[in-house]
């Protein structure tokens, strides 16, 4: 089994430590409503992970900023997007 | 109070390519980017089409940072453990000027940035510009997250790429259709210069590129692909992410499977990976792009949806739609007129008028036939490398037989009616 962390491991981030720049709106829709739970597939960085009983945990700190999460959210529209601030978040040194 | 003539939001290819023109013709500019440095979010395989840069700095290739240019294209179609490749190579790719070149973007965005600096645009870096300011429904300004962070301007030009949270914000753009958007990851892999020019075959600065199609998406409608950089190799593959909602892959798993391909392992092989990115492409086409101007506001670039997926070209639409960006906003400033939506349609026309929208409305059908003929992803790769590896088995089956036994496999899996059908489809897809 791959494990993202070593890739995301090679990256630079400037992490905004106590801000995250991406929330789930209402964690009881992932837990309750939410069939599929296609951001804990879909997200390149692996941010999305499932508890087990179906609760969606999200830590932001590995996030590549692609937007993934906020569109395949389509049915219910549950994540809460920004881009971090200024000069946060992801950093590429090659691009 | 400040006010620009212009703002332009983003320091990629088409806000660059927007604000050189811009300042080149002596207007006030300012550019914000969220970066630390203009590219530092920026992801793109890369290859660079010198056409679309040429209209812009025509002697770009003095001292942009460039890796190598192309001279050999492949296109493989793969099987799981197979492919079947076309390669074209020309010494006439050889002779400069030169074609296409593969970049790093990070650097590559640095010194396009240095240039719209040196001409006279103000850059300000890590910046987010959260809201437009509008009065009524007119674009009069930015929002920025720092202190005094209203800034105004008689015309902003959204280059903020895919994701333009702006234009949706603003009810300009309802979000977007995961239909339409394609989610690529790749890596890159350091080898010595030697290496991956023994490798592949080419001379110093001379390049490679491998596209791929096949069963490296599990059906899913996308593809890969493989670029030799100076000392390294990228590697990546993207899939639309419609397709990726349906299934349980991720997509580094994906690209940990494409990159174990017997035929794809060798390639990368001793490599150092350094670092590993995910970008969505928009690659809704035609009929997927949004409102593209309007009072005080144009868009250009990914945020407007102008990729041609099908030749696999984005950052030249980019830069074309921010130069006819900016020539719209200096012509109607010559002109003496308002920024309003009515006079900013001369945008729309320049666009028609460039291969820009020729292109894609020219592929306008592609993107939903494919979406509805996953056989194109999966079936037809497999057929066609089971035919090519019949054929150049030797085994005492004589050819006749085993050309039967081909057509008798096509006709299985589609039937003589699909088979037909998918052939027409293609033809009005590419007509």
């Amino acid at each position: 089994m791959i494990k993202v962390e070593d890739k995301l491991f090679q990256n630079r981030y400037k992490v905004d430590a106590g801000h995250p720049h991406i929330s789930i709106k209402n964690p009881d829709i992932c837990q309750n409503d939410c069939k599929s739970l296609a951001c804990t597939v879909c997200c390149p960085a692996g941010c999305y992970t499932e508890e087990g009983n179906g609760k969606i945990v999200l830590i932001t700190d590995g996030c590549l900023e692609c937007g993934t999460c906020r569109i395949i959210c389509s049915e219910h529209r549950n994540v809460d997007w920004e881009y971090p601030r200024g000069g946060y978040g992801i950093l590429f040194k090659f691009g | 109070m400040e006010k620009f003539d212009a703002i332009v939001v983003g320091a990629g290819p088409s806000g660059n390519a927007a604000a050189y023109t811009l300042a080149k013709a002596g207007l006030k500019v300012l550019q914000i980017e969220r970066g630390e440095y203009p590219g530092s979010k920026n992801v793109q395989g890369a290859i660079l089409y010198s056409d679309a840069l040429e209209r812009i700095i025509p002697d770009f290739r003095e001292d942009a940072p460039l890796e190598r240019h192309i001279v050999e294209q492949q296109m493989w179609v793969l099987d799981d453990e197979s492919y079947v490749g076309s390669t074209y190579r020309s010494a006439e790719f050889n002779r400069e000027p030169y074609n296409r070149y593969t970049i790093i973007r990070a650097q590559f965005d640095k010194w396009f940035s240095k240039k719209v600096q040196d001409a006279g645009a103000l850059l300000i870096c890590e910046t987010t510009v959260s809201d437009l300011i509008l009065d009524g429904n007119r674009v009069i300004g930015v929002q920025a997250d720092r202190e005094g962070g209203a800034i105004y301007a008689d015309i902003v030009i959204l280059a903020d790429g895919v994701n333009s949270l702006l234009a949706k914000k603003a009810g300009f753009h309802p979000e977007l259709d995961p239909k339409d958007v394609a989610l690529a990851v790749k890596e890159i892999h350091f080898l010595p210069q030697e290496t991956v020019e023994a490798r592949f075959n080419i001379g110093e600065d001379e390049g490679v590129v491998i596209e791929m199609v096949g069963k490296i998406t599990k059906g899913m409608m996308g593809t890969g692909f493989l670029y030799t950089n100076k000392e390294s190799i990228t590697i990546g593959v993207g899939c639309m992410l419609s397709d990726f909602k349906q299934q349980k892959t991720t997509p580094y798993a994906l690209l940990e499977e494409m990159k174990a391909h017997p035929a794809i392992r060798p390639l990368i092989a001793g490599g150092e990976m350094k670092e590993y990115t995910g970008h969505l492409i928009p690659e809704g086409g035609y009929k997927a792009i949004p409102k593209i101007y309007g009072d005080g506001w144009l868009m250009a670039g990914d945020a407007a949806m102008f990729v041609n997926a099908v030749h696999r070209e984005g950052s030249n639409l980019a830069m074309t739609s921010g130069r006819l960006a900016a020539e719209t906003v200096i012509a109607l400033k010559e002109q003496g007129k308002f920024m309003t939506e009515a006079n900013l349609a001369l945008y729309r026309e320049k666009l028609d008028e460039s291969f820009l929208m020729k292109d894609l409305k020219k592929y306008k059908e592609m993107p939903g036939i494919l979406h509805k003929n996953p056989q194109f992803f999966t079936t037809y790769p497999e057929l066609l490398n089971k035919a090519a590896h019949s054929m150049l088995t030797v085994d005492g089956v004589d050819k006749k037989t085993k050309e039967r036994e081909i057509r008798r496999n096509f006709v299985g899996k589609r039937s003589l009616f699909g088979l037909m059908g998918d052939a027409f489809k293609m033809w009005r897809a590419f007509e």
